[in-house]
């Protein structure tokens, strides 16, 4: 399965001797020039792209203090370099987190401060060149913007805003990444990632409410497009077309069934993914979220429900309020914006919905946390709802549930491999071998008790786990979603019994 | 990537997806498959034809679970399911059947 070697998977981590310019040779696709432009980027690499580069990257630091502090402020203590997964399944140096912040590093320290633009040599600093804007491209689409290394650095520097403020400036000089830019203009043009017109996702929601009726005798329904409804169901359009994402998607809309609540999803807005955070770009950011807002105005909902999606809750939790609020014109009783696990949660807590776990008892089920919802959000009122909740709901689907190791869940979670933009085929020896910190502290639940269900609340991780699950050995359909589980579990009501 | 049928070279992205939808041909197909180092046996045929019926009413590939259903039906309820679906083309059904009807690659967290 492809012409490299997967990495092997041990019985207890191994921090791995440096292998230089192992993954030099991984770069994914450029963006064709209609792509760039489509974005408000150059179509190709501008003629004085030196000076525009020194220049951007001027901008983004005076623009932001964080980012000024991150470059300023690493001592080269060394607590990031066995943190990354990148660096862990690929042995090349340059994924060590302080080396991928070395690259911005070197030239912000060659122009913008004393010591760069005096005694480049003596501090480190580097000219802009072909060579480096190479490197960038190459190690910054290396970086799944996972933030683990962040929760180590003493200091906070967080790589995942260093990696967007390098591909800020790649697209800004004309190099933008082909699968990210693509995404982005379909939803402009088509309203999601997939390129899923209306009378395409009508179509596969009627197919759906004929599958359920089917499995359970009970009409559930998928509705679109629906004005007046209470909620607005923002979710990855990989819900309506991929495995093993689609049962997810069956198991929202009979948690809203059960619980009687009133709901619709938008054919305008009908995507929760925000591409746009791994490019670094906060204009296409706010122009593919505001979609959202203008779809739940127009229909007239009180409530807007975010799928299984990790960096689109990122997105949604930490930066919808000031990028496309105030959202004074919902209702206050109920989280704004809302996790489908916090609503499920909610109602399984006030006893709105029915859970049967024997219904699941075929399976023994671990939990992924999703580094987007662990380290960038929250959910429920108290520290760390992120990880209790998807558990309480998992907990109340299943009877046999273990932990993967505490260095690996939680914020300590490895990333899935995939994540940050770098879920596309050319990238795939960097997905297989990131993906080895992870499917070591999978093998270990699956030896110890039996795991043959490894459950996520993410479209990326699900996507990736189909893909490279079968490379570590495993069964492809060990992935799933969380809300497949409570799927399975939730009585519709009598006919259901 | 090269892909020449009949003498004439076709045009194809970085991953051998046809760049113009109308070049397709069953033979193009065929040929595509070839590079797979695959071959079309007639169930990859109800699979590539479903594809390329679906498309043109939609103007997209159809979800996973919609090509599972429909090729249950035709096939037997014992090929309708994504399992059977991997058997025939391992890199994935949606995108390696998609690459042979001619469609563009599905793009996303897919």
């Amino acid at each position: 399965m492809g012409d490299f070697q997967t990495p092997p998977l041990r019985a207890y981590p191994v921090i791995p001797p440096i292998e230089v310019g192992a993954m030099a040779h991984s770069k994914p696709f450029t963006a064709k020039p209609d792509q760039q432009q489509a974005l408000g980027f150059p179509g190709t690499l501008v003629e004085n792209w030196e000076q525009v580069a020194v220049d951007r990257l001027g901008t983004l630091v005076a623009k932001s203090r964080a980012l000024q502090v991150f470059l300023d402020s690493c001592v080269k203590c060394g607590a990031c370099t066995d943190k990354c997964h990148y660096y862990l399944g690929t042995s090349d140096p340059k994924n060590m987190p302080v080396a991928r912040q070395d690259l911005l590093r070197q030239v912000y320290r060659r122009y913008y401060t004393f010591a760069g633009r005096y005694f480049p040599k003596l501090v480190g600093a580097k000219d802009m060149t072909k060579e480096v804007l190479d490197d960038w491209y190459s190690y910054f689409h290396q970086c799944s913007q996972c933030r683990r290394c962040s929760v180590y650095c003493p200091y906070g520097i967080d790589t995942a805003e260093i990696s967007m403020a390098g591909r800020d400036i790649l697209d800004t000089v004309g190099i933008g990444q082909k699968y990210s830019n693509e995404i982005i203009g379909k939803v402009y043009t088509v309203g999601n990632n997939l390129g899923l017109p209306k009378p395409a996702l009508r179509d596969t929601l009627d197919g759906l409410e004929e599958d359920v009726k089917d499995e359970t005798g009970v009409d559930v329904r998928f509705p679109l497009d629906i004005k007046g409804a209470d909620v607005l169901l923002i979710t990855p359009s990989a819900d309506f077309f991929a495995e093993p994402h689609i049962d997810g998607l069956i198991g929202y809309a009979k948690v809203f069934h059960a619980a009687g609540i009133s709901w619709t999803l938008s054919s305008y807005a009908s995507e929760a993914a925000n591409f746009s955070i791994f490019i670094g770009s906060h204009s296409n950011m706010q122009k593919v979220a505001m979609r959202i807002r203008e779809a739940a105005l127009d229909l007239g909902v009180k409530r807007i429900v975010v799928g299984e999606c990790g960096h689109a809750w990122r997105v949604a939790y930490s930066f919808w309020n000031t990028l496309i609020g105030p959202f004074d014109f919902l209702d206050r009783n109920y989280p704004i914006p809302q996790h489908i696990c916090e609503m499920s949660h909610d109602l399984i807590k006030r006893g709105a919905i029915t859970l049967d776990k024997d219904a699941n008892d075929d399976k023994i089920v671990t939990f992924h946390d999703s580094c987007n919802v662990s380290r960038a959000s929250r959910m429920g009122d108290v520290p760390g709802g992120q990880f209790i909740i998807p558990r309480a709901v998992i907990n109340a689907s299943v009877n046999k549930f273990y932990d993967m190791a505490p260095q690996t869940i939680h914020e300590h979670t490895f990333c899935c491999g995939g994540g940050g933009g770098l879920l596309t085929d050319d990238l795939i020896e960097l997905r297989v071998k990131g993906a080895q910190p992870r499917m070591q502290a999978l093998q270990h639940v699956v030896e110890e008790y039996g795991v043959n269900y490894l459950a996520a609340i993410c479209a990326i991780c699900k996507t990736q786990f189909s893909k490279v699950l079968p490379y570590y050995h495993f069964e492809r359909d060990m992935i799933g979603s969380v809300h497949a589980l409570v799927s399975k579990a939730i009585r519709l009501g009598a006919v259901n019994e | 990537m090269a892909l020449v049928v009949n003498g004439q070279a076709i045009e194809t992205d970085e991953e051998g997806y046809l760049a113009n939808r109308s070049d397709w041909t069953e033979q193009v197909a065929t040929e595509m498959a070839k590079i797979d180092n695959a071959s079309l046996e007639p169930n990859h045929w109800e699979v590539i034809n479903f594809l390329r019926e679906y498309y043109e009413e939609y103007q997209i590939a159809p979800a996973v679970r919609v090509l599972t259903k429909a090729i249950g039906k035709k096939l037997g309820p014992d090929k309708g399911n994504s399992k059977y679906l991997y058997e025939l083309f391992p890199y994935g059904p949606a995108k390696q059947a998609c690459k042979y009807a001619g469609l563009p690659k599905p793009t996303g967290c897919v």
